[in-house]
């Protein structure tokens, strides 16, 4: 089942929620704050709930953005949930590197891989 | 505050830029340099390092420094040639200690979620250079490729 929104398309495989960023540019600042509320209510919606965030449209990431994720792990985490990553390319890997958030989150090359990681291809 | 001299870019040579205090306004002058960056082959990297290193000056002038008043501007200079870009961004804020900022890649400092912008810009360009105030940036980054081929053609 999709979700279709202005920032984010949701789906469904089991009982994972994976997030695809439906703008290449969208974590700029401007859309930021939004798509942090999106992904919070995602988060709130079911306990123990598990979260894939895809980026592969993504190739511009602004610190606010790293800033939400590090709020939406904290409310999975609180939730006893999973949030994974996939399909970073290089240029944002590097970024998360820079900053030493490739320690924080869980990162995948790609969303079977990360898939798998829950328990389900 | 007067370009840094070992920006090596002469005051006459950069382009004056006065934009209201929103993140819509910047993305003007933010256009300008990507394009001239493309014009003047600077390679993809470089090209995200700048557009990195841009947003992220700008929204802590509209956020931190002018304090979202809309009331305020953002004061914007650039100058794009193949071998360097450089830009500053000035905000009309009291300022700050860009020295007190936490590094936010600490242990203790990694969760939280705010606080990367300065280190970023850092990372990413060639020199950073704050003004004795704290609102005004300089930013430097230096064309590697351009320093590639000169070297290339050196050896010829």
């Amino acid at each position: 089942m999709e979700q279709p929104s202005s920032h984010v398309k949701i789906k469904r495989t089991g009982d994972v929620s994976i997030v695809q960023f439906a703008d290449r540019k969208i974590l700029e600042e401007l859309s930021i704050h939004e798509i942090g509320e999106e992904l919070r209510a995602l988060a709130e919606a079911e306990p123990k709930v598990k979260l894939l965030l895809d980026f592969g449209n993504v190739d511009h990431l602004a610190s606010a953005a790293l800033g939400m994720l590090i709020t939406l792990h904290k409310k999975v985490q609180e939730r006893n949930g999973a949030l994974k990553l996939s399909n970073i390319n290089r240029q944002i890997y590097q970024v998360f590197k820079i900053t030493r958030l490739n320690r924080v989150f869980e990162i995948h090359d790609t969303a079977e891989k990360a898939l798998e990681s829950f328990g389900q291809a | 505050m007067k370009v840094p001299h070992d920006f090596a870019v002469d005051e006459a040579d950069l382009i004056d830029v006065v934009v209201p205090n929103d993140l819509r306004s910047v993305k003007a002058p933010e256009t300008c340099i990507l394009d001239a960056l493309t014009r003047c082959g600077y390679e993809k990297d470089a090209i995200f390092a700048v557009k990195l290193a841009y947003e992220e000056a700008v929204t802590n002038a509209i956020k931190h420094g002018n304090c979202n008043d809309r009331s305020r501007h953002v004061h914007i200079r650039y100058h794009v040639d193949p071998r360097r870009v450089v830009i500053m961004v000035r905000d009309e804020g009291c300022g700050f200690a860009p020295e007190k900022v936490p590094d936010p890649t600490t242990d203790e400092n990694l969760e939280r979620p705010c606080g990367r912008g300065i280190m970023l810009m850092s990372a990413y360009m060639t020199k950073l250079r704050y003004s004795p105030t704290g609102n005004e940036v300089w930013m430097l980054k230096e064309n590697a490729a351009a320093g590639h081929r000169s070297a290339r053609k050196g050896s010829q």
